[in-house]
Formats: structure tokens, sequence, C-alpha cells
């Protein structure tokens, strides 16, 4: 165990290093200086922890998919938990609305998890590719999560059934409900604080 | 590690033996007998201690859906403010992982100067820290809580049920702050993605300015290493705020310049609110000031009139508590309860009060008031300030999130305890 900035001295040693360890323990030196521990994580390693999406798209990988292919592997992996069209079975409703027709309105407590409900196109991307099908999340290929991502959006009534979702696409896709979350500007520390009930 | 850790272990048993050997000569000096084996504990036990074989306190309930697995922690037995690890409430959406500490790492990245993975090892060698903190589920003791209507997963209307989804525990580790200062932050960084290694991958975002002031990755819970279902071997901890910023089995820490959208935090925790016409509230982060009554409590029984103390914990994820006031009579009056040392931000505080039952039916409560001034609201209040309706608990069609509201429970003539928030 060693750390950089921490060393033991000889006593007659130490008039000598006064200069240099003054220099040491000056402020913005000593303590701010880095230990050198924890590997440099390289390119290759970042990837393989694989992706994590910005609400406007930064980290989509490559890939492109469409609600037609999508509602094909709907049929496969999503249908046995999701239903038939994404009315909910064992797990939650993913739809709402219709094609051509999204929903309108508020969503209460009861009804907030269809994809209607959400603000970013991108969350829908990033959870599916880490999480569904449940229990086998990240099995997915890029191809098949654009895909299913495009096929509810579809269902949803927020894209065209032949709208293409990849890199550039689905970042830009406007969410309806997006104006009915609050605060509009997330903020830390919150301002005004009281009543934190808020 | 390994060579210092059987010289240490070789040391403490040397020690153990001299210790015990004396013990023998006094005692074969004073009863003449000669027997000069080791008393004490079977063999094989010292390592890790165990409950008394008699010893039965109450444990864990638990629930399971396909959505959650949850672990209720009995509140009603709880004296002091440590909640014991095998008694740490759990609520997992996927499965637990098992990770090997010795191949274990978790990755700092993203708008740093030196991405770095760290180990054990790694994390071992840098500047620790402990603290004492609450860490409470942003559900708990919200209204379905209070209501057992028979459908699968409703569980007993009890203090363990309603408030058992919380701890107070020591966790120990490296601060946040210490391992950016090792990937060195770019000036752009604002905001921090962590990520777990269960198998959804969990994932949720915290400010960076409060990862800098106050959070770690922890691997010592109660002076122990975690225990499997709290992130085994490293978590984040992030004190004050609801318990799902605290990602479980820590994979990376990603930096960004804005909030990003994870699902859990902007779409499953974002909820409703009917005084700001059904827009929903997101990002909430903090606790506000609470306080329940654990003893006596939902489900317990009074026996005969008499003295009984009335004990309980407040806390607030804004600092410390200042004080608790409980009250006897229903909420038409109320004393000052006794804080019990210590009284540490962000953590548990015990409360207790003298009280003496006359036999006649009442309800007891008790209310928080934290360092910034902020007061436990009443069920009442909190309906008002949120433009809920006041019987909104079966299907609650707006916020339940970080529920403070006063908790009464009922005690009536034959000495039943029942609660009553929503009677
Ligand atoms: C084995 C059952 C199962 C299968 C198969 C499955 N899911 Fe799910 N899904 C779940 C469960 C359970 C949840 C809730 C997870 C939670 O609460 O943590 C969920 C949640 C979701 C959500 C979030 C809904 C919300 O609550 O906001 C989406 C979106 C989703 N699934 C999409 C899919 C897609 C797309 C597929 C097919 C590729 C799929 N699921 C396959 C069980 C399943």
């Amino acid at each position: 165990m060693s750390y950089s900035h921490r060393f033991l001295v000889p006593g007659f040693l130490l008039p000598l290093m006064t200069v240099g360890a003054f220099l040491l323990v000056a402020p913005g030196v000593g303590f701010a200086q880095r230990s050198n521990i924890g590997r440099p994580a390289s390119e290759e390693d970042i990837r393989n922890l694989g992706v994590i999406i910005s609400p406007g798209g930064k980290g989509l990988p490559q890939g492109k998919g469409t609600a037609k292919e999508g509602g094909e592997l709907y049929a496969k992996q999503c249908v046995a938990c999701h239903g038939k069209t994404g009315e909910g079975g064992v797990a939650d409703q993913l739809v709402m609305g219709k094609p051509g027709a999204p929903r309108k309105g508020m969503y209460s407590d009861l009804d907030r998890h269809p994809i209607g409900f959400w603000a970013y196109s991108t969350t829908v991307f990033d959870y599916i590719n880490r999480a569904m099908p449940a229990n086998r999340g990240g099995t997915l290929k890029p191809d098949e999560v654009y895909a299913v991502v495009a096929y509810l959006l579809y269902m949803e009534g927020i894209i065209k059934e032949t709208d293409v979702m990849d890199q550039d696409t689905l970042g830009k896709v406007q969410m309806p409900n997006r104006p009915n979350f609050l605060p509009e500007r997330v903020v830390w520390p919150p301002n005004p604080k009281k009543p934190s009930w808020y | 590690m390994n060579s210092n850790q059987s010289g240490r272990r070789g040391f403490l048993k040397g020690a153990a033996l001299a210790g015990l050997a004396v013990g023998a000569q006094k005692a074969s000096a004073q009863t003449g007998l000669t027997n000069t084996a080791a008393p004490g504990a079977p063999p094989n036990t010292h390592e890790h201690g165990q409950l008394a074989p008699n010893a039965k306190p109450a444990g864990r309930g638990v629930t399971k859906s396909i959505t959650h697995t949850t672990y209720y922690t009995p509140l009603a037995d709880s004296v002091g403010i440590i909640t014991p690890a095998s008694l740490h409430f759990m609520q997992s959406h996927s499965r637990l992982p098992q990770i090997d500490p010795a191949t274990y790492s978790f990755t700092v990245h993203g708008l740093v100067d030196r991405p770095l993975s760290f180990t054990m090892d790694d994390l071992k060698r840098l500047p620790s820290v402990s603290k004492i903190r609450f860490l409470e589920c942003l559900g708990n003791s919200s209204p379905r809580r209070h209501v057992n209507d028979g459908k699968p997963n409703s569980t007993p209307v009890t203090v363990q049920y309603t408030h058992g989804v919380m701890s107070c525990n020591e966790w120990g580790g490296v601060p946040l702050s210490a391992l950016f200062k090792e990937a060195g932050l770019k000036k752009e960084a604002s905001w921090v993605v962590a990520e777990g290694n269960d198998g959804s991958k969990y994932n949720y975002c915290i400010p960076l300015t409060k990862a800098l002031d106050d959070c770690m990755v922890a691997y010592l819970q109660n002076g122990e290493p975690l225990r499997q279902e709290q992130g085994f071997p490293a978590r984040l901890f992030v004190p004050g705020f609801g318990a799902n910023h605290s990602v479980k089995w820590l994979r990376r820490l990603y930096i960004t310049d804005e909030p990003y959208m994870t699902w859990d935090q902007s779409v499953h925790h974002a909820a409703a609110r009917a005084d700001m016409a059904y827009k929903s509230r997101w990002f909430n982060f903090v606790w506000p000031p609470k306080s329940v009554i654990t003893r006596p409590s939902a489900g317990l029984k009074l026996n005969t009139p008499g003295y009984y103390e009335i004990t309980g914990l407040a806390w607030s994820g804004w600092g410390k508590v200042k004080k608790v006031d409980v009250s006897v009579d229903g909420g038409k009056t109320w004393k000052e309860a006794r804080l019990q040392d210590p009284v540490l931000p962000m953590a548990h505080t015990r409360f207790n009060f003298d009280w003496t039952w006359t036999g006649e039916e009442t309800t007891i409560m008790s209310r928080c008031t934290d360092d910034q001034g902020e007061v436990q609201p009443s069920l009442a209040e909190l309906n008002k300030h949120w433009g809920r309706a006041e019987k909104d608990h079966l299907e609650p069609k707006s916020n339940t999130h970080y529920w403070n509201a006063i908790q009464p429970w009922k005690v009536a003539k034959d000495g039943s305890i029942s609660d009553v928030l929503f009677a």
C-alpha cells in the first residue's frame, strides 16, 4: 500500500526537505494530487459496457428498423407478457393510443406505463435495450431494438408505419406528452426549495 | 493482501489462545480441577457470530409480483436507530446478480479526462468514509400500503408493511469526490448516470453537485461487506434521496452534461399531480421530514391499561431532526418527545415518549420538524397540497411517492391497535 502524497522521512532529513515539502502541501498541490489508483479504461472497454442514451439521442448505436419489422419481433418476443398489441397482460400495458390517433389528455397514476406517456423516445430505446424481454435484457440487437421501438411508437400514433428509426431519426421524434412533466427543466438544488413536498 | 491476512489471523489466534490459557490456569488454581480444555463456544464459530439458538427475532416479510420482489423490515421490534443488515429491506425489479469480488470492477467514464475502472482492491486503497444514514424506498408508507383488500400481494396493515421499506445503516466506502479526482472531471460535467449490474442494468441519475457533496461508493454495511441484496460487492450511496438513486451492484458512473431520462426516474417515478392539472412531477430527489411510531403500532395489542413507552423513528432528507411532537389524543394536543442520541443528519433519529394508557379508545401519532423548519404534514394537509381526493388510496390516481403524512394508530378499548390513516 502506498499513497503518492504520503511518505515517511527520517528526522535528520527533514530540514533539508522543508522547501520541497512546502511545495508539496501548498494549496492545490499536495492533497489535490492524484494517486494513480484505478486502471485506465480503453475505448473498447467502454464500448463493451453497452450504450447509455441521452434524451436527444447521443449514444444511439448504428442500425435501423421500422414498425413492420418491429411488429414481427413483438409477436415473438413481447406478446406473452404485454398482450397482443400492447394492451397489457401479465406485465404492463404499453399502448393506449391507436395508429394515426395518439391518445389525448392527461395520464393519471393508474396509466403512466404506456409509451404515449413517456417524455422521450430515446428512453424507450434505452430501457428496452437494457431490460427487455424481462430476464433476457441485453439480448436484442440494435436493429431489433430500433424496430420494436418503431412498432410501439407507431401503435401509439406517434410515427408513421413507414418511418425508419435510426441514430438520426429516433432522437428527433417529438413525444406528445413531453409538455406535461414538471419541473420543465430539472434542477438541483430545487429552487425555491420549500415546501419540499412540492 | 493474502499473506497479510493470514499473518493477522495467525496473530489473533495466538492472542486468543494465550488468553484462554491464562483463564484455564486461573480456573484450575481456584477449583483444583486439572481439566485445561478451552471453555466457551462450540468449535469453528469464532469467525462470524451467530444468533443464540433460542433467539427468535421477528423476521422480514416478503411480497412477490412479476415486477418486484420486496422484503419488509420488522420495525415494531426496533430499538435505537441501526437496522441489522440481515433485516434490511429490499425491493428489486429483476434478477439479483452474483458477483465475484475478485474480478469485480466498475468504470467511471463520460466527461472525464481519464476513464478509469476500479477494483475492490483499488477501493480499499482510496480515502474512506463512513456515514450513518437512512435509506428509504420512495414508495414507503404510500397509500396502497395501508390497504389490505385481499388481493394478491396485499399485506397485513402493520408498521412492518406500511413503513418497512426503509433502514438506517452505517455505510462505508469511498467518496465520489475521491474517485472523480482520479478521473478528472471536465468543465461541462454536471450529472452522473449510475448503472447497476442486475438483470435490467438498472440506471438512474444524480446531480454532480450532490455526488461531490456527500455521495459514496459503499462496500461496507454496518462494518461488514454489503449483503447480496444490498448490492454486493459495491453500490452507490446517495444520502437523503429516495433509495432508487443508490444504485446497487454498481457497474459504472457515466458523467454527463444533462440529466439522462432513464425509465425508472423519468417514467416510472414521474407521478401525476392533481393540483397541477394532472401534469407529472418528476425528479423529486429528497425525502421530506417524516416520522412514525414503531411501538405501540398496528397489529400489536395492549393487554392492560397503564404505562407504555411510545417509541418511534424520525428523519429528514434535508438535514437533522429538530424535534418530534407526539399526540395521544388524536391530534388535539401535542407534546415534545425525547430525542435519543445520536441525532445525525439524514439519519433515523429515535424518539421516546412516556405514556399511560387509561383504557379508553384513543389515537396516537407523531410529527417531525427538521432543522430547516419544515414540518411533517397531516394527511389532510398533504391531500390539500397535492390536490388529492380524500379517499384516493385504493386506486390512487395521483402522486403517492415520497409520502410523508403523519401516521395515526388507533388504540381500541380492548387494547388492539389499527392503522386509521384512511379511516
Ligand atoms: C417475461 C415477461 C416479459 C416479456 C417477454 C417482455 N416484458 Fe416488457 N416488461 C415485463 C415486466 C415485468 C415489466 C415491468 C418491469 C418493472 O416494473 O421493473 C416490463 C416493462 C416493460 C416496459 C416498460 C413499461 C412501463 O412500465 O413503463 C416496456 C417498454 C417493455 N416492457 C417492453 C417490452 C418489449 C418491447 C418486449 C419484447 C422485446 C418485452 N417488454 C418483453 C415483462 C416482460
